[in-house]
């Protein structure tokens, strides 16, 4: 096997579609629930940033290979 | 390249010849994108007027300190103070609290209501179809309509409701308010909206029931699995990923949920009911603080946005099943 093709499956074996897509989606849904949390304003503050990564992150990781 | 079928040129009458080859050249020169494009493009057309224009324009606004009630100020450009007021208000942190007690107490209510009556469905027996399209009768009704006959069923003096409690309870009927009340407003809502929607859960769960296969339950009856034990071993397990579609889809209609609440109750008494949207609504076209419903529109954007491509991921877990 070349290199290079080595190096492919290394990077396919990095960027697969399945474990960044489950961390987009927890990050989706901590986002929510700081949103909506009663317990502190911080967190609150916060919860737009954490679900505006998730959901970039997930519009770009949908299109990694499976 | 696509060969349009033309009408024999020479039957069309009082069209010259070489007019006649130059257009059945011209269609038949199109080619499948083209005509693709053609269908498409009116579609896009409206669109990007209707949604991508107002969203990019709002998103435009919301680093604005634009109040419409003071329109003759400049138009004066503060980066993201709009975001930072939302995101530090505790007023706009208690409304959606206030949204999220909603969206749990509707989506459970609805998810129980509606898994025992798709239990109930899916057996048969006599009337099954009339029972079946009486129970989704409210699903089909408007939220305005809901709304609307709702108010006039819980006034407390001429209203049934009341009558109902009274008759149960004992309590004089124009003795309590279910919309003018602090303890009763938020539950009433809920009310409404489960009356109205775990006809829809019960539907998906329908459909869950019926995509397991009989022969499961006929190795289960071989085996001597108690009702009950087929119930939490194959029933249950196999229907999950369908509620958990019918929770992420009501979860995200009831966080923008508006219209019915505003016409039952518009947020009150005081802003017991108030739920994010009626704030939205406030902020928008009562305060006239566009800026910053702008800002705060984009942050539920964001939210419902974030949401959905957890349910389009279910969805997909479904599809695959």
């Amino acid at each position: 096997m070349s290199g290079s093709a080595i190096a492919n499956g290394g990077l396919m074996r990095w960027f697969r579609r399945g474990p960044w897509e489950t961390g987009a989606t927890i990050l989706i849904g901590g986002g929510i629930v700081m949103l909506v949390q009663p317990f502190s304003l911080d967190l609150y503050s916060y919860s737009f940033v954490t679900i505006l990564a998730g959901t970039l992150g997930y519009v770009i990781v949908s299109h990694f290979p499976e | 390249m696509t060969t349009i079928l033309q009408p024999d040129d020479a039957m069309i009458p009082g069209v010259s010849e070489p007019a006649k080859s130059r257009a059945t050249r011209r269609v038949r020169g199109l080619s499948d994108r083209a005509i693709a494009w053609l269908f498409v493009a009116p579609t896009i057309a409206l669109l990007l007027a209707i949604n991508i224009f107002p969203l990019v324009w709002m998103i435009r606004l919301s680093f604005t300190s634009l109040n419409l009630s003071m329109s003759y100020l400049p138009l004066r450009f503060v980066g993201l103070d709009n975001f930072t007021d939302i995101l530090t208000d505790e007023d706009v942190w208690i409304r959606l609290q206030t949204t999220a007690q909603f969206v749990i107490s509707s989506v459970a209510l609805q998810v129980v209501i509606g898994f025992g009556l798709a239990l109930l469905i899916n057996r048969q027996f006599r009337g099954h179809s009339f029972w079946t399209t009486m129970i989704l009768l409210p699903m089909m009704l408007s939220p305005a309509v809901v709304g609307n006959f709702w108010t006039l069923l819980f006034q407390p003096q001429i209203g049934p409701f009341n009558y109902l409690i009274s008759l149960f309870t004992g309590v004089p009927p124009s003795s309590f308010s279910m919309t003018g009340e602090v303890a009763l407003a938020p539950w009433t809502i809920v009310l409404v909206d489960t009356w109205m929607w775990a006809p829809y859960v019960m539907l998906i769960c329908l459909a869950g029931l019926r995509s397991i296969p009989d022969y499961i339950y006929e190795a289960a009856e071989v085996d001597r699995a108690s009702a009950w034990r087929q119930f939490w071993s194959i029933t249950l397990p196999m229907t999950v990923p369908f509620l958990m579609l019918a929770v992420l889809f009501r979860a995200i209609e009831n966080f923008k949920m508006f219209d019915m609440v505003n016409l039952l109750t518009s947020g009150g008494p005081g802003s017991t009911t108030e739920l994010v949207s009626i704030t939205l609504k406030r902020a928008a076209f009562e305060k006239w603080r566009t800026g910053y419903s702008s800002a705060l529109a984009i942050i539920l954007f964001v939210t419902v946005f974030g949401a959905a491509n957890i349910y389009v991921k279910v969805l997909n877990k479904v599809k695959q099943r």
